[in-house]
């Protein structure tokens, strides 16, 4: 490993561990450039918690370094207290079954919306959209 | 590019057991359930681990996007 790669993995680490709410996304929260990392972010905004973001988008290699410290091969990823708890799948999942708020310590809104349309499997009966 | 049928038997090779319902509009993003006892007692990190080891390197690349829903019989 390159004295550089090492040096922007030490960087994610401590970034890591220094805030405890940290999301690694594609862009900004005001300007996500995916549409996963959007809705990772709107299920912590709707939750009204407080993150940190590191966009990724700008080097390659902190893609590279985080997918090697993390072993999750996808962006967003989402870490709480140093721990990985997910993307966009499982934080959204997490949302709307109320364990996002409890992981995060904060109150789910009694009147919370899904940041998007609800998973499939979340809804009472098993019918796709194939329309798109 | 993979086909969504050959994500699906990409998936269930690596799981013994699992089944797996995948769906793709387009070979680059995939929309896959797999339901399999290997998942009891894991966690979603870990179950999710499981489905990507099938992808090693992959994932991010030719498959742009696997939205994942794990689930135990």
């Amino acid at each position: 490993m390159s004295e550089q790669s090492t040096q922007i993995r030490d960087a994610i680490a401590q970034a890591i561990g220094e805030n405890p709410v940290i999301l690694f996304m594609k862009g900004t929260p005001d300007q996500p450039m995916c549409g996963f990392s959007a809705r990772t972010v709107a299920a912590l905004q709707a939750l009204n918690a407080p993150f940190a973001a590191v966009d990724i988008l700008p080097d390659p290699r902190i893609r590279q370094e985080l997918s090697a410290l993390s072993q999750w091969p996808t962006i967003p990823q989402l870490f709480v207290n140093g721990e990985l708890v997910g993307g966009c799948d499982i934080v959204t999942e997490m949302y709307e079954s109320g364990e996002l708020a409890e992981t995060l310590g904060v109150d789910q809104p009694a009147a919370a919306e899904p940041a998007e349309e609800p998973a499939v499997g979340a809804r009472p009966m098993g019918i796709e959209n194939r329309l798109s | 590019m993979p086909t969504a049928s050959e994500v699906k038997a990409r998936i269930e090779a690596t799981i013994p057991g699992a089944t797996a319902d995948v769906q793709s509009p387009d070979n680059v993003h995939f929309n896959a359930r797999v339901v399999a006892d290997a998942f009891a007692g894991l966690s979603r990190i870990e179950q999710h681990r499981l489905v990507y080891a099938a992808f090693e390197g992959e994932l991010g690349g030719e498959i742009h996007a696997l939205q994942l829903k794990t689930e135990t019989p």
